[in-house]
């Protein structure tokens, strides 16, 4: 009976500043409701253009399928999957594709971490550093490259002519690699100190400070606190412009087309279903780079899948 | 001594300022001098600056066969359009995100990151193939839709982000006036989410403005092909002399609305990137 009478009461204290339960529920009814008609066009979009494209891709990639030739189109299993597998040109494209991935990634990482320290260090001319990294995050990727073809140039280049060069770096596959590795590195390296920036502002003053007192110099109160913090921050920015990375294809479209064996696997993918209009072959390709990136993603997520799961869940 | 110690310091740091800014300044300066060099010695004058500075590289963009006029105009119909709805549909799914419970949130943010990471070459081969044969290839409408479509997880995590900013009791208080949820979203969240919406706006144009794969693939005229497709095909006297001072200038005019969008609103870009990227 006092129970009773405790739980009423308890009830009823709760429904006084708040609408009746059974409005409540409605309200949460209608409130799901609405959420999913706010998603419903932008995860249909997405589903639509990417979901269907790639599913459409797969039947592709299971057909001998030639523009050229569509009367010869029929069913053929994995061939297409076997004979990209089975050339060379694949697996040089693969490691053509790793190289600048790589070299251009792990520049990025040093760049970046200097620039992103200058920029939450500095104690005048913030809104300068500022402006001037984004220039180049704003330019299009297009103009990039060809600023960069140009400068290099052994006929209209200035870097030919101060550094007295005479070589053209586009004649060889390593100078080739050099220089689109170089434009990469100019065009994101900004993108990639933001990001690091965005981690260092998390690493507390006091932290540093307490070292310093300690006794600790700047170069181990970099690796022991401010590294270790920003971890998650790190691993993120990492993973996102290794993908990107692994992407490429507009500089090295501009600067050599694939010419002297820099080709990369977008390139390869492009020229097969592009230019050969092989739709068959090309969606294979396409559907391996597409694997390509999720072993790259899980690789990232399962050797830090901790810690990134843990920075998502901070900040969301 | 302190004192000596502080300039020191100051000196490193105005070097490290100054390495910064001409690291992202000398690349842009190349471009604009080279657009400046004359037409005739611009493929043998190898030096930084231009000895005799003409304007002849901008206005033959402007007269002639050029199709930089309709590159231009395909390039701001295709960014403007893709930004206007991808600005629609993602506010609508952010203000769901940062502000309503509902099962599939989850769901709805992983996907989006997934589309984040998604590679475009893998999916160019079935749009070539579709837009072929519904009437989308080399069309605007046919850019619009995958430039939307993949800059809807940035637009989304941007505007979520600032959504979650602005204070819960202005929703309560319009609710308790009796507003339903869509009221609350179009008359108190909108307007104060004007300034991140606008952040986002820019982001989702810089990202389509920048395309290259899509328009080189999916179309084949100056009917639809944007500025950085037109540049890669732009050709000279023949075949195999590259138009330097038509490219460097047009480069130039394509850069020079980007640098005034940064500039002006550095501070907010910056905001939004990061909401984006390290919250995704």
């Amino acid at each position: 009976m006092a129970a009773d009478a405790v739980t009423t009461e308890q009830e009823e204290r709760a429904r006084t500043p708040q609408a009746p339960r059974k409005e409540m529920t409605d309200r949460a009814r209608a409130e799901r409701k609405t959420a999913w008609l706010l998603c419903a066009p932008a995860v249909i979009v997405m589903l639509l253009v990417t979901g269907y494209p790639i599913v459409y891709a797969i039947v592709l990639s299971l057909q001998k399928y030639d523009l050229r030739f569509p009367d010869d189109k029929e069913f053929v299993g994995l061939q297409n999957y076997v004979d990209v597998l089975s050339s060379s040109v694949w697996w040089s494209d693969i490691f053509n594709t790793l190289v600048i991935t790589v070299a251009s990634v792990a520049l990025e990482l040093v760049l970046g971490m200097l620039i992103a320290l200058v920029m939450h260090r500095a104690i005048f001319a913030r809104g300068a550093v500022r402006t001037s990294v984004l220039i180049p995050y704003g330019i299009v990727t297009v103009v990039a490259s060809f600023g960069f073809l140009y400068a290099f140039s052994t006929t209209s280049g200035f870097i030919p002519e101060w550094f007295n060069l005479t070589e053209d770096p586009f004649a060889s596959r390593w100078d080739s690699f050099g220089v689109i590795i170089l434009t990469e590195v100019w065009k994101t390296t900004p993108f990639m100190a933001l990001l690091l920036l965005a981690g260092l502002a998390l690493v507390p003053d006091e932290l540093h400070e307490a070292a310093k007192v300690d006794g600790a110099s700047a170069w181990q109160r970099f690796w022991r606190i401010t590294v270790p913090l920003m971890k998650p921050a790190i691993l993120v920015a990492l993973l996102f412009r290794t993908l990107d990375a692994f992407r490429i294809f507009d500089t090295v479209f501009i600067q050599t087309r694939g010419a002297n064996d820099t080709e990369t696997v977008s390139i390869l993918g492009y020229n097969v279903l592009i230019n050969r209009v092989n739709l068959g072959l090309g969606s294979a390709v396409s559907i391996l780079i597409f694997i390509c990136v999720i072993i790259i993603a899980v690789l990232f997520t399962k050797g830090f899948g901790a810690t990134t799961a843990q920075q998502r869940g901070e900040a969301t | 001594m302190s004192a000596s110690v502080d300039t020191r310091k100051k000196v490193l740091w105005a070097i490290g300022i100054l390495v910064v800014v001409l690291y992202a300044l000398v690349p842009v300066a190349w471009l604009v001098s080279l657009s400046l060099k004359s037409p005739d010695t611009i493929g043998t004058d190898r030096s930084f600056l231009p000895s005799d500075p003409t304007f002849d590289n901008y206005s033959n963009l402007f007269t002639g066969e050029s199709d930089f006029p309709e590159a231009l105009r395909n390039s701001l119909l295709a960014a403007g359009g893709a930004t206007l709805i991808a600005i629609v549909l993602a506010a609508m799914a952010a203000y769901a995100l940062a502000r309503l419970n509902f099962a599939g949130k989850a769901l709805i943010l992983s996907g989006s990151l997934a589309i984040a990471m998604f590679p475009p070459i893998s999916i160019v081969g079935s749009l070539f193939a579709v837009w072929r044969n519904v009437g989308l290839f080399d069309t605007i409408p046919g850019l619009i839709i995958p430039y939307m479509t993949f800059s809807l997880p940035l637009a989304i995590y941007t505007l979520s982000a600032f959504y979650r900013e602005i204070p819960w009791e202005l929703e309560q208080a319009a609710q308790v006036d009796g507003a339903t949820p869509w009221q609350a979203f179009t008359k108190v969240i909108l307007p104060l989410a004007a300034p991140g919406t606008f952040t986002a706006a820019i982001l989702v144009f810089i990202f389509a403005w920048n395309d290259f794969l899509f328009a080189n693939t999916l179309t084949s005229t100056d009917a639809a092909r944007t500025v950085p497709a037109t540049l890669a095909f732009f050709t000279g006297a023949s075949q195999f002399d590259q138009p330097i001072g038509a490219i460097a200038a047009a480069a130039v005019l394509v850069t020079i609305p980007i640098i005034i969008v940064v500039l002006i609103f550095q501070r907010r870009i910056v905001a939004g990137l990061t909401a984006g990227a390290v919250k995704g």
